[in-house]
């Protein structure tokens, strides 16, 4: 063989080995797509308008501590519609001063004035507002991915899709409901205390002072599953947050035999204020709020030192897992919402699995008969360019860690057609160059010279749609799209430069080629 | 040797206007039903939710909805999916969460005595804002994915002509799609919209095999005083063999997967069945047609404008 010939032969060689490093072992290199394996895909909306407003509020209680500092009589602040607070003060007279305050809270424009009234307006700016919207689903995404990672699921993908989105997909998990619970909560946990001073009877008929609310303690009863709600007053002024945990572990409840708690620590700081809070307020009680429900309010016996407390609430042992991991884990920035669901069972995956191999067999042992049938030796070639063919695709896609779904099995299925159809356009192009009286060595030199441009162009416009599909496309077309993009590259290489290589090797090296069959 | 073809001459593009008429006739059927039946849009693309349950032995379809109708949700779609003893049940969107619902769909299945044992194998549900937003990007991939092509062509060919003609060609072919989907009463979901974007690709294949050999051909000697639609005529006869082959050996790779990928893939193969048919079709008659007609007019124009000056 030429020096040439070898040097192709060796890319070739080359290229099938770095394939089948690639792809040993099999089980282990393909990943499989929820569609095919099982598991659960979710699609969450990150309610950031939420993040800012809770942002904006907070600012608000500053500006309003900071003008009460300086002397500045003020009858009302608060958040005005999704970034602006609305400053009203006592009188005018300290309009300046109050101004002078307001100038401190740089991420803020003074919006509308009237200095007659006393009344002014504090716009957030854009940009601010929109790096707290990204802020948001950040912090979102990690702690998510926080928790799924405590959770302990195998290759889990968690990741920001454009906007306020997020995409989370758990192969092989099976209970949503739990799943859900552990990620979708947003594990805001507080510690208030009970408003003794208001009987519940009065605050249910409507008359709750301002500074109070009435918060509710659901319970499920487990063996009839009946729900049942009581209410509280509760404070609305928060003492402490599930922000000054450190350490939050499952115990059995000794109250309750059966029943299982979460038991807390908190920081430095969280102890110390956790310390004081219930020296001050001995013989009241301490309500433990997560997300807006009321799990216990225990009475304070005396002052607890060192930073500890439990959370009881007639717990399972796994409810009071999760719920140690999403304290750990932390809280959501903002709660989120479900967008998109899919659940898929491990039956229907391995049956999805079967029905698309035996598919995808079907069509590709009914083409390599009818190349063999239609091309003889030359449709030969053409079958082992197509098995190479396979054989790189899957290779790609376990280089680039690609899923392979079920719509990317019919890419598959679909390059199968398209790859052949390089090598008849090749095999046409010589039987034609043979058909007007060409040697059989000038007719294939011919057949793949004419067809090179033809090759290219056919490719590089499925190639075009291919791509396209991947940026528009969600979850199973993108599959779809990244098969047939990468099943195209590899066809290129095969059907045209292999196939190439094969006739050279096949009829090249004879002094007087009488034939080919083809 | 086996041949499909020899030297084949047929007369494809003198007998165009039989193509039109045939084109015109399928265009007016598909975007007729399209207008009256409309097209059942999956849930990706409308919101809501769907439940797969595979029961132990083969329910009717009455048993499904006595069981759904104690939970007030015997307004459902049922459908039959791939053999008798598995059904899928959509919904459409409520304030009820995901979970609540499959709670109360168990709930109300289990207490169907007929029904027996079952599995929920599959859940899917779909908030509005997605659903809407992958209607869009549905329809900007086509769009796109059709001014690509245009750009493409154009560039490759040097030829407004050519580009405009074989996106015209691509869009007959996916309202035949559309038509053929409508009439079997297939929902358009996500794996069709693939199957149609494929079907995008391969129409345009095909009809730039056909254009490389026309700009191939040219200023051959042999091609000396035809006519343009001579030369066409003779690149689509020439590449006639491999359309055909091609189309063939897709066709095929896509009713093997028609019959044995699945009720998920059905819907699919489906399309690209029909795609490859009308794609292989379109290529000659549609493509091919219009640039004849087109240059052809550019040129009439032309002479007539001649005379006038002439006679002026």
């Amino acid at each position: 063989m030429p020096r040439r010939l070898w040097a192709r032969a060796g890319l070739v060689a080359l290229v099938l080995a770095v394939s089948i490093w690639y792809l040993y072992p099999l089980r282990e290199t393909i990943n499989l797509g929820l569609d095919l394996q099982g598991g659960i895909h979710l699609m969450l909306g990150v309610e950031v308008d939420k993040y800012v407003a809770a942002q904006v509020e907070r600012t608000a209680d500053d500006l309003e501590n900071g003008l009460e500092r300086k002397g500045v009589a003020v009858k009302r602040v608060a958040r005005d519609g999704l970034s602006t607070i609305v400053v009203e003060l006592a009188s005018a007279t300290n309009w300046n001063d109050a101004l002078t305050v307001a100038a401190e809270f740089g991420s803020f424009e003074v919006g509308e004035r009237d200095d007659k009234a006393g009344r002014f307006t504090l716009v957030m700016q854009e940009r601010q507002v929109a790096q707290l919207r990204d802020d948001a689903v950040r912090q979102a995404v990690e702690t998510i991915r926080n928790r799924v990672d405590q959770f302990g699921v195998a290759e889990p993908t968690i990741a920001r899709q454009g906007g306020d989105r997020i995409l989370i997909q758990l192969p092989g998990v099976q209970d949503p409901d739990r799943a859900k619970a552990l990620i979708g909560k947003t594990a805001l946990l507080e510690f208030r205390l009970l408003d003794a001073r208001t009987p519940v009877e009065q605050a249910l008929a409507g008359r709750v002072p301002e500074s109070s609310e009435v918060i509710y303690q659901r319970r499920v009863d487990r063996e009839t599953k009946t729900e049942s709600r009581q209410p509280y007053v509760v404070q609305k002024r928060t003492l402490l947050t599930g922000g000054e945990l450190t350490r939050a572990e499952v115990q059995a409840d000794p109250n309750a035999p059966g029943n299982w708690q979460v038991a807390i620590e908190f920081t430095a700081t969280g102890a110390r204020v956790f310390g004081d809070v219930t020296e001050q307020n001995v013989g009241g009680h301490l309500a433990i709020i997560l997300d807006g429900n009321l799990y216990s309010a225990p009475r304070i016996n005396e002052r607890i030192p060192g930073g500890r407390a439990v959370i009881t609430g007639q717990f399972t042992v796994e409810e009071a897992r999760d719920l140690a991991i999403v304290l750990r884990a932390g809280a959501l920035p903002a709660p989120v919402a479900i967008l998109e669901e899919r659940t898929v069972g491990p039956s229907l995956g391995a049956d999805s699995i079967r029905q698309g191999i035996i598919a995808i067999l079907g069509s590709g042992i009914v083409v390599f008969i009818f190349m063999l049938f239609y091309y003889r030796l030359s449709g030969l070639i053409a079958d082992v360019a197509l098995v190479l063919n396979l054989v790189i695709l899957l290779a790609c896609m376990a280089a680039f860690g690609a899923t392979l779904t079920l719509p990317g099995i019919a890419g598959i299925a679909l390059t199968i057609g398209m790859a052949v159809d390089t090598n008849v356009l090749i095999f046409e192009r010589i039987r034609e160059e043979l058909r007007v009286g060409k040697t059989p060595r000038a007719a294939i030199d011919a057949g793949f010279h004419r067809a090179l441009r033809t090759v290219i162009d056919t490719h590089l416009t499925v190639m075009v749609t291919a791509a396209i599909l991947y940026n528009f496309g969600t979850g199973p077309v993108k599959g779809f799209a990244v098969s047939l993009f990468v099943g195209l590259a590899a066809s290129l290489f095969t059907a045209y430069f292999f196939t190439r290589l094969l006739f050279d090797v096949l009829y090249m090296g004879r002094r007087k080629l009488q034939a080919i069959s083809i | 040797m086996i041949q499909l073809f020899g030297s084949p001459s047929f007369n494809f593009i003198g007998r165009r206007r039989l193509a039109y008429l045939l084109s015109a006739v399928l265009m007016v059927i598909g975007l007729g039903t399209l207008a009256v039946r409309g097209l059942r849009y999956d849930i990706d693309f409308t919101g809501g939710t769907l439940v797969q349950v595979r029961f132990e032995q083969p329910p009717s379809v009455a048993t499904i909805r006595a069981g759904l109708a104690r939970i007030q949700l015997g307004e459902s779609i049922i459908q039959e999916f791939g053999d008798e003893r598995e059904y899928i049940v959509r919904l459409p969107l409520t304030t009820t969460s995901p979970e609540e619902l499959t709670k109360r769909i168990t709930t109300g299945l289990a207490q169907e005595a007929g029904l027996g044992e079952f599995e929920i194998r599959r859940i899917e549900f779909v908030g509005p804002q997605v659903g809407r937003d992958l209607q869009l990007q549905a329809l900007y991939a086509v769009l796109f994915g059709m001014v690509g092509i245009l750009i493409y062509i154009a560039w490759a060919f040097k030829s407004l002509k050519g580009g405009v003609a074989a996106v015209v060609a691509v869009v007959h072919d996916i309202v035949i799609c559309l038509g053929a989907l409508s009439i079997t009463g297939r929902e358009f979901s996500l794996p069709v919209l693939a199957a149609l974007l494929t079907i995008i690709g391969y129409s345009v294949n095909d009809t730039i095999v056909a254009y490389d050999r026309l700009r191939e051909n040219r200023g051959k000697y042999s091609q000396k005083g035809k006519s343009f639609a001579e030369q066409l005529n003779d690149a689509i006869n020439q590449t006639l063999s491999r359309t055909v082959l091609t189309a063939l050996t897709t066709f095929m790779s896509a009713t093997i997967l028609l019959v044995f990928g699945g009720k998920v893939l059905e819907d699919f193969a489906f399309v690209l069945a029909v795609g490859v048919v009308t794609g292989t079709y379109s290529t000659i008659y549609i493509a091919g047609a219009i640039i004849v007609d087109w240059t052809y007019g550019v040129e009439d124009r032309a002479a007539r404008r001649k005379k006038a000056v002439a006679k002026a």
